[in-house]
């Protein structure tokens, strides 16, 4: 597993501090990030990714700086976005997964195999030449997630992926993140996404005020917004 | 070209997207310079027989040639007006068969081999234009059509629930403002997936 270290991290959106001192290192295989709205938690997660870089503070990828190795950071980590609309580029399915690849150095024949066997995964397969924006709100959030797997990212953020998503998408989508090999970070308002997680941590008002296994975390977020 | 790919394995789709192009623009070219009628209907045929070899459902078909059509019922009549009927047909001929002509390659080209094409059209360029951006571009700017026509939708909806039917304003700013809102989520989710340099 990658380990993801947050030190002393401060971030403002002008006036507005969203994250205050974070210190945090994040090692095991399924992590969940909660908290309300405005608390911090998609910030926290950009970070991750390098989308958002820090005021203060450091965070680092498997030693990598976010801020300074943001290229190498992003090879190694998928990001998955709440509308997944918003994460689709090409007209076709299988295009939009094949876009991920266009700067991997891969032969065509070889960007083709790959992009059929992670549309195979992901049930996607008879939608391969379908157009992209014309599939259903969970089929969008699979394809989203597999245009992300196709470069073979070592850790996944998944920020609120299944807000937009009927319960029988979001059941879908959880289980897909369950399933990945890969380490999983997500960001959620939805507890029932993070069942059988390794850990959960609570942020709130830019801190962590909990940190702990999804049990005992989720307790206390519970209290916390009760 | 917005999901009107038609998947097929025919001569015509495998062909090479950037020796299409090529001959759609020679194809064009001869046909606007046809004087005879006779010609003029060798090449809608052939234009025709291409359709049959792509295989492509006549709905398709018909879908592309009906906003011509109401083109053409305006343009044909006054171009007769002043030129005669042969020439106003001769007008009408060249538009249709065109358009035809451009409808099969969208029909039958993946935006992918499309901006391949257009890369290897620039390469002898590269050291003025970057042909992976140009690709990009074109590629946003097709997926941008969908992408607002469904927040235009969402707006007009919006509006409707809300009373507010007339109001070119009600329509105009949300529909600039979540335009924006979704080309910076674009962009953002376009660094995260590594096109960011």
């Amino acid at each position: 597993m990658s380990v993801i270290e947050f030190s002393r991290v401060e971030h403002s959106y002008g006036e507005r501090p969203v994250l205050r001192g974070v210190d945090l290192v994040l090692g095991e295989g399924r992590i969940g990030i909660v908290g309300a709205n405005g608390s911090g938690k998609s910030t926290l997660a950009r970070m991750i990714n390098g989308l958002v870089t820090p005021d203060l503070g450091t965070v680092t990828v498997d030693g990598l700086d976010v801020t300074r190795q943001g290229r190498e950071v992003r090879r190694r980590v998928g990001f998955v976005f709440t509308n997944p609309d918003n994460q689709i580029v090409m007209p076709t399915v299988s295009e939009d997964v094949a876009f991920t690849l266009r700067k991997s150095g891969l032969s065509k024949p070889d960007v083709a195999k790959r992009v059929a066997s992670t549309l195979e995964r992901f049930g996607l397969a008879a939608h391969a030449e379908h157009p992209a924006h014309r599939l259903s709100g969970g089929q969008k959030q699979l394809l989203a997630l597999a245009s992300v797997l196709v470069a073979e990212p070592s850790v996944v953020v998944a920020d609120e992926p299944t807000t937009l998503l009927d319960a029988r998408n979001a059941r879908l989508i959880g289980q897909m993140l369950s399933s990945l090999e890969q380490q999983v970070v997500v960001v959620t308002h939805q507890l029932e996404l993070l069942d059988g997680f390794d850990r959960v941590v609570v942020i709130d008002e830019g801190r962590i005020v909990a940190d702990d296994t999804p049990d005992a975390a989720l307790g206390a977020y519970r209290s916390l917004i009760a | 070209m917005i999901g009107l790919y038609v998947p097929g394995s025919t001569l015509v789709h495998r062909a090479p997207a950037l020796a299409k192009l090529g001959l759609l623009a020679v194809t064009i070219a001869v046909i606007t310079v046809l004087q005879e009628p006779w010609q003029l209907a060798a090449a809608v045929g052939g234009v025709g027989v291409l359709f049959l070899a792509a295989r492509i459902p006549p709905r398709m078909v018909w879908r592309h040639v009906v906003p011509i059509l109401w083109l053409l019922a305006i343009a044909v009549p006054v171009q007769a007006l002043f030129a005669g009927w042969t020439a106003a047909l001769m007008m009408g001929g060249r538009v249709a068969a065109s358009v035809a002509l451009a409808a099969l390659f969208t029909l039958t080209t993946t935006v992918s081999s499309v901006l391949d094409a257009c890369q290897q059209l620039l390469r002898p360029f590269r050291r003025w234009v970057d042909g992976d951006r140009v690709g990009l571009l074109l590629a946003l700017t097709i997926r941008c059509v969908p992408l607002t026509a469904e927040i235009v939708r969402e707006v007009i909806e919006a509006r409707r629930a809300r009373g507010a039917t007339g109001s070119l304003t009600a329509l105009a700013v949300p529909v600039i403002v979540r335009s924006l809102q979704s080309a910076e989520a674009l962009g953002e989710a376009l660094v995260a997936r590594g096109l960011d340099d």
